[in-house]
């Protein structure tokens, strides 16, 4: 019974999203007030629906239910709990329902803070958004429905891939989503304006904190996936260039352009038509790394048992949404004037370099994720295309990008002189290089990578530290801390995720420079070296958890004679799909993670053990939440909660524009 | 060119590259068992665990050999082109029951009707990686010698099996 209710709310929730993407904005191109307040009681009822749906697929996982096909194919009466309602995302039907909770979640924030936006503006944004779930909630209820009964009912489930059961995959794809569902709003705001015909500043305004809430998430979510990556796949890897990895990092390329693109438009009324674009490029990427992840036309670790009708529609979805966006641009953009002029050498100018540096990168990262379709679809061969193309590719294109970093904030808007930035950057500019050439060589061994990555790192806190002094020179306030608590947040927030990628940048350096690996076979009671670690290996003991059996190593630590930790990798065994993994057991630190995972068993308790030693790894992921944070601080700015507060009315946007153009 | 159109025209043709995508598969590497022998087995019958199934039992025919399991979604789209092959007798199909639990085996040759002259049982999975199994579903087409004619990988479809696995068996039976 609960699923059928499940089902049927998401029937009318499909009836509510065709009544919200066509009345209002039809109301909108008309200029009906009573059609287009539709939008918000629809958008808001259509949350409530799938709400509904989502809580009776977790009802179904909680009781076990086995006469639901998902269910049964998904989890096991011995899955503990949490697992169990993990499992609600761990396969296709589910991960989609989860897709479009989260753009109802969307929309209903989209109704509760956007009081202060025009009714035609708001009444298409909501129309736009629900379009895009009415294209999701067919692809459910056509070909991919996660209430589908089995009857009769399955004696047992067939469990999570074990893989997926971890607290990381808790966590990491609704982050992800959040990201990528995140950036349907920035992409509705622009369609919405592209239809209004008024792209102006006020319309960058409004879309940047929605824009960079998603950013947000997306970040969090890639870095999450990255952690779980690297210590449940047990090869101490952290980023594959994976097709399903590429297809998450290419919406947050876009997503980073676009997040200071509206920045330029917003402050400038500048790249109006190119912050469009990158508004469109960003969703487009997000459902194209649904396709691509969905349909199984690549192969992948993450790849799923391919339906062709899936993989057909989801092109087709794709060719409608993105292929409707591309024209209405084609269409509209032309009519939008360009912003302010400005010198090449200008904050813009230099804003405008970092866009297409990494507009380029996520267009080197789409051809090598796609190259390998190309060639076959040309009938050219089998290849695929790994870690040396985007390794060569992507460096020597975030290098400048980097670059650019620390100077663009320092820079004036319109245009820059030369000897003042070399004056203010001479400095900084000293400090790195120094100690980048010098840092290696205290450390032990240089190379030029790592020196360029020290560099890099070392000049984007350095420049931070300068634009934050200079900046504090300018405002009000007797002492440091009240100057300091004068400056906006959302300048804090820049810092703070500017001084994320430094921090990323040294840990990737790091590790790339320094990190030492050894296999062995290790009988009970040898020990083997890593650096100045030795690992004793004690032995192997059995252990049950509550779906598997596993195989416990203890390993003993120590470093010049005193013992640091004992860790307990494990080599379980879930029987219901009869799966084996290797669970790694890892001493974090903030300079440097042990990591030891179990190879074979040999004879006579020995094993084969891989030990990792990876100086600053977690660095990688330290420096993702502290872009993370930055984002967050930003939109905890000032002028947000003053307009989220007072909720007033904004002047109609005509008017404005009317305005903007007498003045 | 109106250089607004410009985004448009590369996701058309990215989209023409997604549409031909879709009709490959990407799995689809050429086999380094084709035209080899067929690796031995000797495995219990799904039906009588008693007897078992073995290539050298079928030595002199053309026979295929499906890799199939309960739990796979591609085996639910294959299985009505398997039915329709086995009714017109045109080439025998042996079946494989990969890593699979016997009871949901049965039912679900009971549920959809059974296509298979017998089926042998690969509880481990051990025959699969003889065979280089990527996954299930998968069938090969094995000559009167016993040697592997043709892989397929993934679900068959009519139109594979008319063109492809028929005009094959019909060259090897002549043979």
């Amino acid at each position: 019974m609960i699923p059928e209710i499940g089902h049927f709310a998401l029937i009318l929730a499909l009836c509510v999203a065709l009544v919200q993407g066509i009345l209002p904005i039809y109301g909108a191109a008309v200029g009906n007030s009573a059609l287009m307040s539709v939008a918000k009681p629809a958008a808001r009822t259509q949350f409530l629906l799938v709400l509904t749906a989502f809580g009776c697929l977790a009802y179904a996982f909680a009781d076990k239910d086995f006469s639901v096909l998902y269910v049964a194919a998904t989890s096991n009466s011995q899955l503990p709990l949490h697992y169990r309602l993990a499992a609600i995302w761990g396969a296709h039907e589910g991960s989609l329902l989860l897709w479009t909770f989260i753009l109802t979640i969307w929309m209903f924030a989209v109704t509760l803070f956007s009081t202060h936006l025009p009714d035609a503006m708001r009444s298409r944004i909501l129309g736009v958004m629900g379009l895009v779930s009415v294209g999701f909630l067919l692809f459910m209820l056509s070909v991919s429905n996660p209430f589908e009964r089995l009857i009769p009912a399955a004696p047992e489930g067939r469990d999570l891939n074990p893989l997926l059961q971890d607290p990381g995959m808790v966590i990491h794809p609704p982050m992800l989503y959040m990201g990528y569902v995140g950036f349907s709003v920035a992409f509705a705001f622009a369609l919405a304006a592209l239809l209004g015909g008024n792209l102006d500043a006020a319309w960058a305004r409004w879309s940047r904190p929605w824009t960079t809430v998603a950013w947000c998430f997306l970040t969090v979510g890639i870095a999450m996936g990255s952690g779980w990556a690297y210590y449940e796949l047990g090869w101490g890897g952290w980023w594959f260039w994976d097709p399903v990895e590429n297809a998450s990092f290419m919406p947050w390329l876009a997503g980073t352009a676009l997040v200071h693109s509206l920045a330029v438009t917003d402050k400038r009324g500048g790249f109006k038509v190119w912050t469009v674009l990158l508004a469109i490029m960003a969703f487009s990427l997000s459902l194209l790394g649904t396709f691509l992840v969905r349909s199984g036309v690549l192969t992948s670790v993450h790849a799923f048992a391919t339906d062709p009708k899936r993989g057909l529609f989801i092109l087709a979805f794709l060719a409608i949404v993105i292929g409707g966006s591309l024209a209405l641009y084609a269409w509209r953009a032309p009519k939008v004037g360009l912003g302010g002029s400005f010198a090449m050498l200008s904050r813009e100018g230099m804003l405008l370099a970092n866009n297409v540096l990494l507009v380029a990168a996520m267009g080197s990262v789409l051809l090598g994720t796609l190259y390998p379709l190309f060639l076959d679809a040309l009938d050219l061969g089998k290849i695929s295309v790994g870690p040396p193309y985007f390794d060569s590719v992507f460096v020597p294109l975030m290098v400048p990008a980097l670059f650019l970093m620390g100077i663009g904030p320092l820079a004036q808007w319109k245009k820059a002189s030369v000897p003042d930035l070399a004056k203010r950057l001479k400095w900084a500019f000293g400090v790195s290089l120094v100690s980048a050439l010098t840092l290696p060589i205290v450390l032990g061994s240089w190379t030029p990578l790592l020196s360029l990555g020290l560099l890099l790192a070392i000049w984007i806190v350095t420049t931070s530290a300068i634009g934050l002094r200079e900046r504090l020179a300018h405002v009000n306030g007797n002492s440091l801390v009240e100057r300091l608590a004068s400056v906006p947040r959302s300048y804090w927030g820049m810092l703070v995720a500017h001084c994320g990628i430094a921090v990323f940048i040294v840990g990737v350096t790091m590790v790339k420079g320094f990190e030492t690996e050894k296999d062995v076979r290790m009988n009970v009671g040898e020990t083997a070296s890593i650096g100045d670690y030795t690992f004793r290996f004690d032995g192997t003991q059995d252990v049950v958890g509550p779906n598997y059996t596993a195989a416990r190593g203890t390993f003993h630590v120590s470093q010049d004679g005193r013992e640091t930790t004992v860790l307990y990798p494990e080599k379980r065994r879930y029987p219901v799909q009869n799966q084996v993994m290797t669970e790694a057991a890892i001493d974090p630190g903030l300079l440097r993670d042990l990591y030891v995972s179990l190879g074979e068993p040999i004879d006579d308790g020995a094993w084969s053990v891989r030990l990792y030693h990876k100086p600053f790894i977690d660095w990688i992921w330290g420096g993702c939440f502290i872009m993370a944070l930055g984002g967050a601080l930003a939109i905890s700015d000032r002028r947000y909660r003053l307009a989220w507060r007072k909720q007033e009315p904004a002047v109609p946007v005509p008017t404005r524009a009317a305005r903007r153009k007498v003045a | 060119m109106n250089r607004f159109l410009l985004p448009l025209s590369i996701f058309v043709v990215v989209v023409g590259f997604l549409g031909i995508g879709l009709t490959l598969n990407p799995r689809e590497i050429p086999s380094p068992l084709v035209g080899k022998a067929a690796p031995e087995f000797s495995q219990p019958q799904l039906h009588e665990q008693e007897k078992i199934l073995s290539p050298a039992d079928l030595k002199g025919k053309v026979w295929l050999l499906n890799f199939w399991a309960s739990w796979c979604n591609g085996c639910k789209t294959e299985h009505p082109v398997l039915m329709d092959l086995a009714k017109s007798g045109q080439v025998p199909i042996y079946g494989m029951d990969y890593k699979d639990q016997r009871e949901e085996a049965l039912t679900w040759l009971q549920r959809g009707g059974n296509p298979y002259s017998l089926v042998g049982v690969d509880e481990t999975g051990r025959v699969g990686i003889n065979y280089g199994v990527y996954g299930v579903p998968e069938t090969y087409v094995i000559d009167k010698q016993g040697v592997i004619r043709y892989k397929q990988i993934g679900p068959l479809y009519p139109d594979t099996v008319e063109k492809k696995i028929l005009p094959l068996v019909k060259q090897l039976e002549s043979q």
